[in-house]
């Protein structure tokens, strides 16, 4: 009896080692790996991102005649995190293209070793400059933040009409950071003045400190282009002192948590965005939005319709390369021309950034509304 | 800076240092008690302000009823806590409880991930602390009266658990030594759990609170007030109950004044702390109200 336990053991482990040896599923799929923030102060970005890649997907769920595989790693919002995740996708997972990181400061971290690996990588959403600049193998699907920050100093003076600006700088962000100062470099050639520029730190909860002195200054609108819980608590608070102006922000502060956690305190909120489902045109749009609201029952966001691009824009650029090898990837990458992405048209440049439209959209009635599309 | 700018800013400090204070007594009262630095009581913070917003949204019961009930709840977690991370080390070195308190902390935020996620909630804050009151200027969040009043409710109500009720004793006889105590014929077990319990449910309404001024609860929101509450407490001298208070005060204050009076400093408002701490450690590690220390065996 005994024994006959034994052979059996032995013949299952025959099998098991067969069958990781032999011509395994491996051969028929693609890999693409994500990493994302699914815990930690960004997260929501990071599961809205994850959202919008699985509904693209199933939209397009093949290339090069295989089957494409997702693999995702939690970042958990973090510059370190970042780093290994990367390394994991490219040592461990073999993956031929990646999407991400969803911030700024950690796709920084995340592209020198893609980068090394020569392995084409799409964020969905960081918009810094630094992002991109000297890299051959990393892209974006998003504008960058000198134009969202001149945007918003345009939509400042001649919209709401404001002359004196008071600057809230999330000094831990590389995106706050940019943002501010390509705000504030338009804003004052436009005759505008900054009145105060004050510093608060991501995590930071309580704001009042800063805040007061913003009172103090009596700027006509507040420029606050960090992301969305520092925004809702800095809004509240902000509110709670009786500061009444208008705040403007950039595409940080387009997450579903803005108006939970911030309430009537963001009610009139501005902000520069990648994408509003009223001003989508494409068809690809179309499909996705309805793809992503009958599967996900919640209305499709921006943060979501960027991860979709930039999933779409991989597989394209594979696609046109007819190889999954990097270097060819990426020169199909820096070829695409007017694609029909869910944001728009895009059109990818040599430098990894795209040439694409921008809206601004509002906080009315606890909900993100259009007010207006701008084009570079 | 004008006056009332000033005056201002150091109504902010005193909302932001009764939090502190709030958060530390728990802190330190454990501390005094059983000798232990309970890293998890940031964590229990989180857990309560959780409990807070599912007894008002999922059961809709009121806040009256609501809140209360979630620091009883806290404070019987508090005791399951002790039963499983501590009391299997009670005759181990201090330095495995301080490991096992360290566990704990992870464990319950991790936990936090895995049940509810990584994204922030916002915390339903009933309207009657939301309102603010414009005094010559000055803008009061009604919040910022309630939170040092109730600190000061709990101080004095712990104040008088501690020094005139028989439990009380029994706790300051186990805070001078254990074995006498338990020799004494006192249940020891029983004394640690009644200080789990209060010290949790401090814990818990310093959670409530917070999450009514900070309205974003996340698995990870009790790290930062705990670290503060630490040093507040180490700086009122730790074990010192009216040491918390004081030193919730001073910190809240300190941080609060950094930012208003130096602007390009906000950056360094954690920093602030920290280094109250080292310099606190270095020259004066009783703290303010501690008693010097003494060889005891």
């Amino acid at each position: 009896m005994a024994r006959r336990r034994w052979l059996a053991f032995v013949a299952g482990l025959c099998g098991v080692a067969l069958a990781l040896t032999g011509p395994v599923s491996a051969q028929e799929t693609i890999k693409i790996g994500a990493y994302l923030p699914m815990t930690g102060a960004v997260a929501a970005y990071g599961q809205m991102e994850w959202d919008g890649i699985q509904i693209a997907n199933e939209m397009k769920p093949t290339v090069l005649g295989k089957k494409i595989e997702l693999v995702l790693v939690d970042t958990k919002s973090d510059k370190i995190e970042a780093a290994n995740a990367v390394s994991r996708l490219v040592e461990k997972e073999k993956v031929v293209g990646i999407i991400g990181e969803a911030i700024s400061g950690n796709s920084m971290a995340g592209n020198p070793i893609s980068e090394a690996a020569k392995i084409v990588s799409v964020s969905p959403t960081a918009t810094n400059p630094l992002v991109t600049q000297g890299k051959q193998y990393a892209f974006r699907a998003c504008f960058i933040d000198p134009f969202q920050g001149e945007v918003a100093a345009r939509f400042a003076v001649n919209e709401l009409k404001a002359k004196t600006a008071a600057v809230i700088i999330d000094i831990a962000q590389d995106y706050c950071v940019g943002l501010a100062n390509f705000f504030v470099k338009e804003f004052v050639k436009l005759g505008g003045k900054v009145v105060s520029t004050t510093y608060i730190q991501t995590g930071d909860q309580d704001f009042s400190a800063q805040l007061s002195s913003v009172q103090a200054a009596k700027p006509d609108i507040i420029y606050a282009p960090n992301y969305y819980t520092e925004d809702a608590l800095m809004a509240k608070q902000a509110r709670d002192l009786g500061i009444n102006v208008p705040i403007l922000t950039g595409d940080g502060a387009q997450a579903e948590e803005l108006i939970k956690i911030g309430g009537k305190a963001v009610e009139g909120m501005y902000f520069t965005g990648h994408f509003h489902k009223e001003g989508a045109t494409t068809d690809l749009a179309k499909e996705y939005i309805k793809r992503f609201e009958a599967k996900k029952g919640k209305e499709a966001d921006a943060f979501g319709a960027l991860g979709a691009d930039a999933y779409f824009l991989l597989v394209e650029a594979i696609e046109k390369a007819g190889s999954t090898e990097g270097p060819k990837v990426r020169e199909a990458m820096v070829a695409i021309k007017n694609f029909p992405g869910v944001s728009g048209l895009i059109t990818m440049q040599d430098n990894g950034n795209p040439i694409k439209s921008m809206v601004i959209n509002k906080v009315k009635d606890g909900k993100f509304v259009y007010v207006t599309t701008v084009n570079p | 800076m004008t006056i009332d700018i000033f005056m201002q800013q150091v109504i902010n400090g005193i909302s932001l240092g009764s939090l502190y204070a709030l958060v530390a007594i728990g802190y330190t009262m454990v501390y005094g008690i059983l000798r232990l630095i309970n890293f998890a009581h940031g964590d229990l913070l989180m857990v309560a302000a959780y409990a807070a917003i599912y007894a008002v949204t999922l059961l809709s019961l009121p806040w009256q009823l609501s809140f209360p009930l979630v620091m009883v709840l806290t404070g019987l977690f508090g005791v399951l806590l002790d039963r499983v991370a501590y009391k299997p080390l009670r005759d181990a070195p201090r330095i495995s409880l301080l490991i096992s308190a360290i566990g704990a902390s992870f464990l319950l935020e991790n936990l936090a991930i895995v049940i509810i996620g990584g994204v922030p909630k916002g915390f339903p804050r009933p309207d009657v602390f939301a309102k603010v009151i414009d005094l010559w200027g000055l803008r009061i969040q009604v919040l910022t009266i309630y939170t040092p009043v109730l600190t000061l409710a709990l101080l004095l109500g712990l104040l008088y658990i501690v020094h005139r009720t028989k439990v009380g004793k029994a706790m300051r006889a186990a805070s001078k030594d254990f074995e006498t105590t338990r020799l004494m014929g006192i249940n020891l077990d029983r004394i640690i759990a009644v200080t789990f319990f209060l010290g949790s449910s401090l814990a818990a309404a310093g959670g409530i609170m917070w999450a009514m001024k900070y309205p974003q609860v996340n698995p990870f929101m009790g790290v930062i007030p705990g670290l503060k509450a630490f040093i507040a407490a180490v700086l009122g001298g730790i074990g010192n109950i009216v040491g918390a208070v004081v030193g919730g005060f001073v910190l809240g204050l300190g941080e609060i004044l950094i930012v208003a009076l130096f602007p390009q400093m906000a950056q360094y408002r954690d920093a602030f702390a920290f280094t109250v701490l080292i310099l606190v450690l270095l020259f004066r590690p009783t703290g303010i109200m501690g008693e010097p220390i003494t060889d005891k065996t």
